[in-house]
């Protein structure tokens, strides 16, 4: 269950071929791999920089690919993050997910790229030509965190206080 | 206290330790003990602002309860993936 949050570029195929190697019991993969656009909200993008917090954020994404075990009969997940300078067209995040049969992996893999979405804590700083600007959470990642059902706490959320929607959502 | 992305430029530092005064007890608590101080922390920790808690690197709510020595973080909504 490797989680790994690193400056460097990934190899999707040599990725692919460590989480499956010696295990004939894998019948499906699934992957989904995160790149930078040069264009966001109507405004060009030369570079983006991404920021964490060291600690929490791997304890997050064990905690997402731990949740995505609970649910389904998973035999590996992969879960690689970027963060530092990126430029478009660069790769910033993989999902990878093992197990036996197709449909498990599919949603394995969707549930845990929106889960990370909302609740991983990874910050998006994007340099257009009208100067640097934090990227904004969206609403929509929120719903489709929540459409997995309860347990996260809504991120872009419309209420001002800390963590005032988890108080107020389902435990 | 840690910050991070564009509260951590609006208050100007990534990290500091704070003494809690008796009666702050929760994080919602200390954002408005923190807040008190004025500028710039009135206005980055505004409670118009939709901000993110983190107690000892996990998510929490409002309500949550501070332990002593406690690692508690805030943050805006985050944006990653």
């Amino acid at each position: 269950m490797p989680v790994r949050v690193q400056s460097a570029d990934f190899d999707v195929s040599a990725e692919l071929a460590a989480l499956r190697a010696g295990r004939p019991d894998v019948g499906a993969l699934a992957c989904f791999v995160g790149t930078v656009r040069d264009v966001n909200d109507g405004a060009e993008v030369s570079t983006m920089t991404l920021e964490h917090y060291p600690g929490m954020t791997e304890k997050a994404l064990e905690a997402i690919v731990e949740r995505a075990r609970g649910r389904w009969a998973l035999e590996d997940v992969l879960v690689v993050h970027r963060v530092g300078a990126l430029r478009p067209l660069d790769q910033i995040v993989l999902v990878a997910v093992a197990s036996r049969h197709r449909g498990e992996a599919f949603q394995a893999c969707e549930f845990v790229m929106d889960w990370l979405k909302t609740q991983a804590p990874f910050w998006k700083k994007e340099r257009t030509p009208q100067g640097e600007r934090w990227v904004d959470a969206r609403e929509s990642d929120d719903a489709a965190t929540a459409r997995w059902g309860a347990g996260s706490t809504p991120n872009a959320g419309d209420g001002p206080a800390a963590g005032d929607a988890a108080r107020g959502g389902p435990a | 206290m840690l910050y991070f992305a564009g509260l951590r430029e609006a208050v100007g530092t990534a990290r500091e330790r704070v003494e809690l005064p008796e009666g702050v007890a929760t994080a919602a608590a200390l954002r408005a003990f923190l807040r008190a101080r004025g500028a710039p922390w009135a206005d980055a920790l505004a409670e118009t602002r939709t901000l993110r808690v983190a107690v000892d690197q996990t998510m929490a709510a409002a309500d949550a309860p501070l332990r002593d020595g406690a690692e508690v973080a805030f943050f805006p909504p985050v944006t990653g993936g």
